[in-house]
């Protein structure tokens, strides 16, 4: 056991935390830092920013554009670009689409796709979740049936977020209604949103933003070429994602750095003695968060998703929350109107999200305790 | 930062659990241990393996590694209180004498700091010392009866002192909740020579008592962790209603809560020993890691016992069942190292001195 960093990783720490906080500008790291909805020009330059210095996709295969690192210093990486207040690389191209592409897809569809994705030359979307097919994503009724070189793809996603600025969209169909298991008949299609018969509505959330969306494929036909891996095994893939999406979802770094502007905003306000407890109590958790996000670090092999994540995505979660929630209450009687509130609002996502903390629990009591 | 343990930390842990699991081989034994004098059975054999002597050969992590072991049969032998605390206090003032008879068994220390009345209060006001005679009660002193030497903290001219007593008292014993036992002890014109060279000891002691905290929530990890097994196992095989009890969703997710906290607590407590192996690290820094860790053990020690015995039900309430041993060992260390409102008070101090909380040295 030791408390330091090696030399290695502490110079690496050195490294990002110099190269975020003097190589994105500053407008879009206020942008984050005053928890603004992001706006599509921002997240297309910062990714670009870091692609252009090979830090958009480190997770990723390294002649995709990944790097060679240590779990460590993945998640030094991570939390540094957290805590510089640097916009995530598009979860949905660099954690999602993009490891599921460079793990099943065939050479030409990783040459097609992955330099662009990681590049954010196309903005990708996420459909997966349906209507009446939630956490119980398997009973998912969109299909595509195969005509000729096409698949005819029909059907509704919904919770697409940001689906607005979408240029693709990679999706969780039904190839075979027939199949024994449900979870058999499912195929990883990737569909152009231009194709016509494709039809994206927006969704105004409780904090009136609109960040997610509904889309509908009406006869959509997409080449059959843009099948990730093989037709019905979609399934295997979508799994894969979401394991890795539960890694990432933590959002640590961004959580310590938003309670630590908490406490100056209770100082200014002349609030900081009546919330310190509660301050208190709140680092003590983040404390163990940023703890245990640095041991499943660690003892990750071969990226293969620890079943800890799924404590790193329910406390993560509930913590996130329970900061905005904190900062909502030391502005007092000014949170009816205030911004904060409104990222109150939001944040209530975060434990619905990524497989909601209930479907964690019976991952945990299943996985882990085997009960 | 690197929380894993080489090869012969490992084999220390096997050692110990080994020995301690021979000694207190059900909740049985254990429970009619501790109603025998002096409440524990494991003494000679942990000075036989040489696990007395750690502190003062090995590191912090080397202890917690032995008090988590402890911890997770709750053996009642008072480790923390006579080898990390006591012996963490001989070793810091350069008593050399007293530091290896703590360590080759011959000689139990107990540390007599806490006074009635004053909580955790670490500044002695009702034992004074003055002419070469302490005067005062101090209590709870734990295992002040079983004590060959009490280490006494007391008021003098020049602050806080540190005395070494060895006889010229009378103690009060009770039961504890945990089976252990709880000595109010009176000094009456008590001959007591000063700990080392003397003078204001308050940061000598301070330190040695969050070094020992952070032992003690080792001790009480491993029984969090032996509170979810249990309750896991007994999950899997009662059974109501003609099923096994993880039919239920109600109570598995109870128990995922469970591992969700001890995981978490786990990290805290771990990340606190090697704040304190660190040789880099300040007094405050080891405060407030002990700080830390203590109130993961109040918190989550209060979820996973009292969780423990509710998903059982009331075979937790008897006394031939372990569980509810946990919860009252819990509550005991709880109450020994500071409650989650001290700990809380101490962390609010100075959390508005630092932004974001670094962990990493």
């Amino acid at each position: 056991m030791r408390l330091q960093l090696s030399a290695e990783d502490q110079a690496f720490r050195e490294e990002m935390r110099t190269f975020f906080t003097t190589q994105v500008p500053q407008w879009i790291r206020d942008s984050v830092i005053n928890q603004e909805e992001p706006t599509k020009e921002l997240m297309v330059e910062s990714q670009r920013i870091l692609n252009a210095a090979g830090l958009a996709v480190p997770a990723w295969p390294v002649e995709w554009g990944g790097r060679d690192w240590t779990q460590l210093q993945k998640h030094i990486w991570h939390e540094e670009l957290q805590l510089a207040g640097v916009p995530e690389p598009l979860a949905f191209n660099a954690s999602m689409v993009g490891p599921v592409i460079a793990t099943f897809g065939s050479q030409e569809i990783k040459e097609r796709f992955l330099p662009a994705t990681a590049n954010m030359d196309i903005w990708w979307s996420q459909g997966f979740s349906e209507p009446d097919a939630g956490s119980d994503l398997a009973s998912l009724r969109t299909t595509a049936i195969k005509d000729g070189d096409h698949y005819v793809v029909n059907g509704q996603k919904t919770w697409t977020t940001l689906g607005q600025y979408g240029d693709w969209i990679f999706t969780l169909v039904r190839t075979n209604p027939e199949a024994a298991k449900r979870q058999q008949g499912i195929s990883f299609l990737l569909i152009d949103m231009t194709t016509p018969g494709l039809t994206v509505r927006p969704i105004e959330l409780i904090d009136g933003s609109v960040e997610v969306n509904e889309v509908f494929f009406d006869n959509v036909r997409v080449p059959v070429e843009n099948l990730v891996g093989e037709e019905n095994r979609g399934w295997d893939y979508a799994k894969f994602l979401l394991g890795n999406e539960r890694v990432g979802i933590a959002r640590v770094g961004s959580t310590k750095r938003v309670l630590a502007e908490t406490k100056e905003r209770a100082k200014e306000l002349g609030v900081f003695e009546q919330f310190a407890e509660r301050i208190v109590d709140l680092e003590n958790q983040v404390l163990a968060l940023d703890l245990t996000a640095l041991r499943v670090a660690a003892n990750s092999n071969e990226g293969r998703p620890d079943p800890v994540s799924s404590v790193l995505k329910i406390k993560g979660s509930v913590l996130t929350q329970a900061v905005s929630e904190l900062a909502v209450d030391i502005e007092g009687p000014a949170a009816v109107a205030d911004h904060l509130s409104l990222v109150y609002l939001n944040n209530r996502k975060t434990s619905i999200y990524g497989g909601s903390n209930e479907i964690q629990r019976t991952i945990i009591a299943g996985t882990i305790l085997g009960l | 930062m690197d929380f894993t343990i080489d090869a012969e930390q490992k084999a220390l842990v096997k050692a110990a659990r080994d020995l301690i699991s021979n000694v207190y081989d059900s909740s049985e034994t254990r429970r009619a241990i501790t109603k025998t004098e002096p409440g524990f059975a494991a003494w000679e054999q942990l000075a036989e393996m040489g696990l007395l002597s750690l502190p003062f050969e090995a590191t912090a992590v080397e202890t917690s590694l032995v008090a988590e072991e402890l911890g997770k049969v709750i053996a009642p032998d008072p480790f923390v209180e006579a080898v990390v605390f006591a012996g963490g206090l001989a070793a810091a003032v350069g008593d050399e004498a007293l530091s290896e008879s703590i360590a080759d068994g011959s000689t139990l220390a107990i540390v007599a700091w806490a006074e009635p009345g004053s909580r955790w209060s670490t500044t002695p006001s009702a034992v004074t010392f003055a002419d070469g005679v302490l005067n005062g009660v101090k209590a709870p002193v734990v295992q002040a009866e079983r004590a060959d030497v009490l280490i006494v903290s007391a008021a003098t001219a020049e602050g806080t002192g540190l005395f070494v007593v060895r006889d010229g008292y009378s103690v009060e014993t009770v039961r504890s909740i945990d089976g252990s036992r709880s000595g109010t002890v009176t000094f009456t014109n008590t001959p007591a020579e000063p700990l080392g060279a003397g003078g204001d000891q308050a940061g000598v002691l301070n330190l040695a008592l969050d070094r020992a905290r952070i032992a003690y929530a080792h001790e009480a990890l491993g029984s969090m962790q032996t509170c979810l097994e249990t309750t896991v196992g007994y999950l899997k095989t009662r059974k109501q209603f003609g099923v096994t009890l993880n039919s239920f969703q109600a109570l598995n997710f109870r128990a995922a809560d469970m591992y969700v906290a001890l995981e978490l607590a786990r990290s805290v407590i771990t990340w606190a020993t090697i704040v304190a192996a660190d040789e880099g690290s300040t007094p405050e820094a080891v405060a407030s890691a002990a700080s830390q860790a203590a109130l993961h053990v109040s918190v989550a020690g209060r979820h996973i016992g009292q969780d423990a015995v509710q998903l059982h039900g009331g075979i937790a309430m008897t006394a031939e069942y372990s569980v509810g041993h946990h919860l009252a060992r819990l509550t005991a260390i709880e109450h020994v190292i500071g409650d989650g409102a001290f700990h809380r008070a101490r962390l609010a101090a100075v959390v508005g001195e630092h932004g974001v909380l670094d962990p990493i040295g």
